[in-house]
């Protein structure tokens, strides 16, 4: 593992995209955009399953993977599914009762 | 072989998370937003735990489901006025992931260079994000004040600690080995976290909510450059990117700068000021307040914080449901930073079910407030303050607040003439339209509503 600057090739661009996507998110779903980012972000998970299982890991890393993943799998499960919970009460008038 | 679908994997997680996104941008496609990016999410860890690196499932399948048995419950029972604690809560939990994430490959590989560097960033901004987010929650949980606490020289303080942190980070990147160092790092930014919200008050916390969720994303994003895992650096820069971006729609909605949010203690000073003089207020009853609704053709709604603290947005409902019946539109004004969180109050309204086609933006609606018969405030104070626009002396000055005073009347749902959470007065209560309906939301809308339909079945 050493320096790779395609690393930062992609952290620029990614970074870009990311402007852009946001920017054209109507403020009326902000919320839900925050708690979907919040689960996306949680692909911490992959660092941390890394660590859990790697081969030989002593109890130190064990301990912190476990709690890391653990962690991550909390914000990875609820934040998905707030996200949807929140989004299906955004209702336009025609889908009420009359 | 299997490294190399690993890295397709990968890539389509990525590309995953892209459409997710793009698809969050209107209510009509966000939905399935959500399940592409359910979908990366999934590829990704199946893509991990097929990598030859891990050998052991047995912690992992143990810990996938203790974070599932906490995670549904957290997602389904948390009732949607609790969603900016809950937002806090999940950053405090990401960011630990992240920090610990860090410690573990600090202490297991001996890193050094520009891996080391990573790290580095990785555990400042994890750490000092896991307890900044749960003084947050604390905050918005009403566990600790939501007041903004001072004390002198808070700001050299605050920042000399960020400094000596940075400063055990440099040191650590430069002489790895001496692990003694460590342990100070981790205390200095995870003190600096505690510190850092300790002087925000309520009415900031949309915009450092939003600050902590950047946090959150890029800790992630300089793992991803510390594990040399591309995934890890788009996923988590997408996540700071959309943070960054949220708090500085909110700081513009307030016409403060970043340093002015976090160092600027707002809420402090005026209690001084908030001694102004007693002014004559006219006050109505809800049966007053039900005729003009009756006989009005457009009322704008303006919704606050304390909207959501009365719990009155279902009574709103009710409200809205009697007067469209009688003919009168009805359309809510959202300030970006009304309520505790970035589009809080969209969620509730929504929620109550109210169509979104009736939430207009600050910028949409206050061209209409002139030709609105009523505008209603319910539970919103700073947002509404004309002093915003012509008192120069007003800490507030500058602010973009909603025009409700342009409105013919205006009515006022408050408790008190209490000033509201920045505690500045509001000049709009002493105008001549301005009716003040004092009493709880909750209750004065019942009474509204009450009143209305006796005059439906009269």
């Amino acid at each position: 593992m050493g320096f790779d600057e395609a690393t930062l090739f992609v952290f620029m661009l990614a970074a870009f995209l990311g402007f852009e996507l946001i920017r054209r998110v109507s403020p009326l779903l902000h919320t839900p955009l925050m708690s979907l980012t919040n689960a996306i972000s949680a692909i911490a998970v992959v660092g941390a399953v890394l660590i859990l299982g790697a081969k030989g890991a002593p109890p130190l890393s064990r301990a912190l993977g476990f709690v890391a993943v653990t962690a991550s799998t909390i914000n990875v499960v609820s934040g998905f599914l707030i996200t949807d919970r929140m989004l299906k009460m955004f209702k336009k008038r025609e889908a009420q009762k009359p | 072989m299997t490294e190399n679908a690993v890295q397709f994997l990968y890539v389509a997680a990525a590309a995953s998370f892209v459409l997710s996104l793009k698809w969050m941008s209107a209510p009509a496609t966000a939905r399935r937003g959500v399940l592409v990016g359910e979908i990366g999410m999934l590829l990704a860890i199946v893509g991990t735990l097929l990598r030859h690196e891990v050998v052991s499932y047995q912690g992992i399948l143990i810990a996938f489901f203790l974070g599932s048995a906490i995670g549904v419950p957290l997602a389904y029972l948390m009732p949607m006025t609790a969603v900016p604690q809950r937002t806090a809560l999940s950053h405090a939990f990401g960011a630990l992931a992240a920090a610990l994430v860090g410690t573990a490959e600090y202490y297991r590989h001996s890193p050094h260079g520009f891996v080391m560097v990573a790290l580095a960033i990785e555990m400042l901004l994890g750490f000092l994000t896991f307890t900044g987010s749960l003084m947050a929650f604390g905050k918005l949980q009403e566990l600790l004040p939501g007041r903004p606490i001072t004390y002198r020289n808070q700001n050299l303080i605050n920042l000399s600690i960020l400094g000596l942190a940075i400063l055990f980070g440099v040191m650590l990147v430069l002489h790895p080995e001496r692990t003694w160092m460590f342990p100070i790092f981790a205390a200095l930014a995870l003190l600096f976290g505690v510190l850092l919200i300790v002087p925000i008050g309520g009415a900031d916390m949309p915009t450092v909510i939003a600050l902590l969720n950047s946090y959150a994303g890029l800790s992630a994003a300089a793992m991803g450059f510390a594990l040399d895992n591309k995934l890890l650096v788009i996923a988590g820069t997408l996540d700071g990117s959309s943070g960054f971006i949220l708090s500085v729609i909110m700081c513009r909605a307030m016409n403060r700068s970043f340093a002015n949010v976090l160092f600027g203690a707002f809420g402090q000073v005026q209690a001084s000021t908030a001694q102004a003089a007693q002014r004559p207020v006219r006050s109505a009853t809800a049966e007053d307040a039900a005729e003009i609704l009756d006989s009005a053709r457009l009322v704008i709604v303006a919704p606050g914080y304390g909207m959501a603290v009365a719990q009155a947005q279902h009574k709103l409902r009710e409200l809205y449901d009697l007067l469209t019946k009688r003919g009168v539109e009805v359309r809510f004004a959202i300030h970006p930073v009304a309520g505790r969180m970035p589009g809080h109050m969209n969620v509730l309204l929504a929620e109550a079910d109210i169509p979104y086609d009736k939430l207009f933006e600050m910028d949409d609606i206050n061209s209409e407030f002139a030709q609105a018969d009523v505008a209603l405030v319910v539970g919103a104070n700073d947002v509404t303050n004309p002093a915003a626009r012509n008192d120069p002396s007003s800490p507030i000055y500058g602010m973009p607040i909603l025009d409700v005073d342009k409105a013919r009347t205006v009515m006022v749902i408050k408790r008190s003439l209490s000033p509201g959470f920045a505690g500045i007065d509001n000049p709009l209560y002493y105008e001549e339209k301005t009716l003040m309906l004092f009493g709880d939301a909750k209750t004065f809308l019942g009474g509204i509503v009450k009143e209305l339909g006796a005059v439906v079945h009269a």
